[in-house]
């Protein structure tokens, strides 16, 4: 899909329209709005660095609605996939 | 034993009971037993879409409350063997049928047909509320706009929650003109965001509205969504059947549709 979107005309209005939704729907699924999503997002990203050297470009955080694999409960979850690029050496 | 499907969007207009028509007049055709049922009690279309509107004696709400009985409420279509509509109730509301009534009638339905096809109301009230409750499978209508698209996945997210593990998607109303010169969501955009199976790209064809117009559906006909709505059937049915690749360039629209 990257690769699509790079040769699109950027002011496409489906390709605005398809950004317009995914950022919609994350609040929607979630139940809380993007602000509140970057927030935490910020703040995780603030902890985890006063550790960790983190990827920011392939970070991602959001909210999902899978059932829990052990108990089987569906329920929101927060998800984050957070690559490392450097365990910073021990001060 | 038959599966029931309901037929669902979310969004008003986005072509629910043209859909639910369609697949059924084409499953009919392929010589399933099939019913469908209008559950959008007090504006009732599904059978002005059939073209059977000047044959309603009984409707749904008079099943549920016994003042018929099933088969006195069933219109026949004429032409096929097992192919009936049971339609909704105009003067009523929805709160004269609740989950548990539907779900019994869905179960007891299912024993004859092959197919009971629901054709849900717009919203995720009440009406939504009885037309899933008996269903196992749905599908999900939705055109390629951002309200459409939305609401589709509220209602994925809803129908997941009622534990209908088997949503497939229907993209209505497709314009590969549009899509083409990037104004239009893509069938894939549309797949991307809300991540459940295909199972038909309807095209926008004005032969939608001149079959409407007639009450006669034109699944199965030479037109574009007669053939993509026949495909739908067949997907239906379990077959495999190609799907439209937009990636690809000139002449995909006749590969895509072609059977």
């Amino acid at each position: 899909m990257a690769f699509a979107d790079f040769f699109k005309k950027k002011q496409s209005s489906g390709s605005a329209a398809k950004d317009r939704l995914k950022l919609v729907l994350v609040s929607d699924r979630a139940g809380c709005s993007p602000e509140v999503m970057e927030k935490i997002k910020n703040d995780i990203i603030a902890v985890i660095s006063k550790y960790i050297e983190i990827d920011l470009e392939g970070l991602d955080i959001n909210i999902n609605y899978k059932p829990d694999p052990e108990t089987g409960v569906e329920g929101p979850a927060l998800f984050a996939n957070i690559p490392i690029k450097d365990m910073k050496s021990k001060k | 034993m038959g599966e029931v499907i309901v037929v669902t969007s979310g969004k008003g207009g986005v072509g629910k009971t043209t859909t639910t028509a369609n697949v059924g007049t084409g499953l009919a055709k392929l010589g399933m037993k099939v019913v469908l049922i209008d559950t959008d009690i007090g504006l009732r279309n599904l059978d002005v879409v059939m073209g059977l509107e000047n044959r309603i004696v009984y409707n749904l709400v008079d099943v549920i409350e016994g003042n018929c009985k099933i088969n006195q409420a069933f219109i026949k279509v004429k032409g096929y063997e097992n192919f009936y509509l049971l339609p909704s109730a105009q003067t009523r509301d929805k709160t004269s049928v609740t989950p548990e009534q539907m779900k019994e009638l869905t179960d007891r339905l299912k024993e004859s047909f092959d197919y009971v096809l629901i054709d849900c109301p717009a919203g995720i009230e009440q009406g939504f509320k009885n037309a899933i409750a008996g269903a196992t499978r749905a599908l999900v209508v939705t055109t390629p706009e951002v309200s459409a698209v939305r609401d589709a996945d509220r209602i994925i997210g809803l129908l997941e929650a009622n534990e209908i593990t088997k949503t497939e998607l229907v993209v209505n109303r497709l314009r590969i003109d549009m899509v083409k010169r990037g104004d239009m969501l893509s069938c894939e955009d549309v797949l991307e965001i809300l991540s459940i199976d295909l199972i038909g790209v309807v095209p926008d064809d004005e032969n939608i509205i001149v079959s409407t117009n007639n009450g006669v559906p034109l699944v199965g006909d030479s037109s574009m969504a007669g053939k993509a709505y026949m495909n739908i059937c067949h997907r239906i049915l379990g077959e495999e059947v190609p799907y439209l690749d937009l990636n690809k360039k000139g002449g995909f629209l006749s590969k895509l549709f072609k059977k």
